[in-house]
């Protein structure tokens, strides 16, 4: 077991066209890691966003500081994933917190790192919204169908041995992350997917904890046919080669 | 081995047992009530499965919970936030 250095944890924030969210997600943040006294750094990886999103980030590097608010920018072509490995580059915490911009993510932080992570030293904290009081806000009964029966075909084909995989609200030992980082070749849904998968074969622990997704507080969800069928043929292809 | 190879194994193992049983020659042949249950099991799994499929799909939608106090909650964060945060000067 590694000596134990302070430790910190990162929060990387892949944005595009986040002004509104951004301030509150930030504070949201700064508010839940003050309180549990954990030492943070919050990495906004910023898409090129029209909005303003960047100069928002700067103000509140302003207010919180540098060394908590590192900003860094300009990506072109963002399939899901480059954002992390460019944020990651960044991060000087031994523990890095993948999660949404938008408000959805309902921040409970302290709960995933000083409850579970250290509960059971796990490798990976992965937020679930099918077990325990975890669940949605704001999904119709079609969008809660689609969610139950495409976890129902993964872990009918996959048995990942985690309850939620398409979810990515997750708490990834640094090092451990920059080693499925490596190994992963998909993109969208179907990154966070074969994240989990890979951590399985990979032997790492991943413990779970329940969550609130809270869709889109503001801003409208996207689930349409094309995510159906680009998730169904991730989900095919990670059955056939993993 | 990938999900799909140890699908497959299982598939050819099962597969070839019923067939070794269900499908034997006169000499070989289990008798006949075995035989009688043997030749349609597959689809009596299959629609085994469909049915157990649905009922645990139809039970985790019943019961997906609705975070009703997380978005209340998260409401009143967002209004602190709001608030604080044009105290410190930046405006969302």
């Amino acid at each position: 077991m590694a000596a134990r250095g302070p430790e910190r944890v990162s929060v990387l924030l892949p944005t595009y066209n986040e002004r509104d969210n951004l301030p509150l997600v930030v504070w949201l943040l700064a508010r839940t890691f003050n309180d549990s006294g954990i030492d943070f750094e919050i990495i906004i990886i910023d898409d090129g966003s029209p909005d303003g999103t960047q100069e928002i980030a700067q103000q509140l590097e302003k207010i919180y500081g540098s060394d908590k608010i590192v900003k860094r920018g300009k990506l072109f072509l963002f399939p899901s994933g480059t954002a992390y490995i460019h944020g990651m580059k960044y991060a000087s915490g031994n523990f890095i917190v993948i999660m949404d911009a938008d408000l959805s993510h309902h921040v409970r932080l302290d709960f995933m790192y000083c409850g579970k992570q250290k509960e059971g030293n796990f490798d990976i904290v992965s937020g679930t919204r099918y077990k325990g009081n975890g669940g949605v806000y704001g999904w119709d009964l079609k969008r809660k169908l689609i969610s139950r029966g495409a976890n129902f075909l993964t872990q009918v084909l996959l048995r990942p041995g985690a309850s939620d995989l398409t979810g990515s609200f997750r708490l990834y030992r640094k090092e451990v992350l920059q080693k499925l980082m490596e190994k992963c070749v998909s993109k969208g849904y179907v990154f966070q997917m074969e994240m989990i998968v890979r951590a399985r074969q990979l032997g790492y622990t991943i413990g779970e904890v329940p969550i609130s997704f809270v869709d889109r507080v503001y801003g409208e969800s996207k689930l349409g046919g094309n995510e159906i069928v680009s998730f169904l043929k991730g989900l095919l292809t990670l059955f056939a080669t993993t | 081995m990938t999900k799909l190879g140890q699908w497959l194994c299982g598939l050819a193992l099962l597969g070839s047992a019923w067939a070794a049983l269900a499908l034997a020659p006169p000499g070989l042949q289990p008798p006949a009530p075995l035989r009688q249950a043997l030749l349609p099991l597959p689809v009596y799994l299959l629609v085994a499965f469909g049915c157990y499929s649905l009922a645990t799909v139809g039970y985790r939608l019943a019961t997906f919970n609705d975070c009703e106090e997380a978005a209340a909650e998260l409401q009143e964060h967002i209004k602190a936030a709001r608030a604080d945060l044009r105290r410190r000067g930046v405006a969302p």
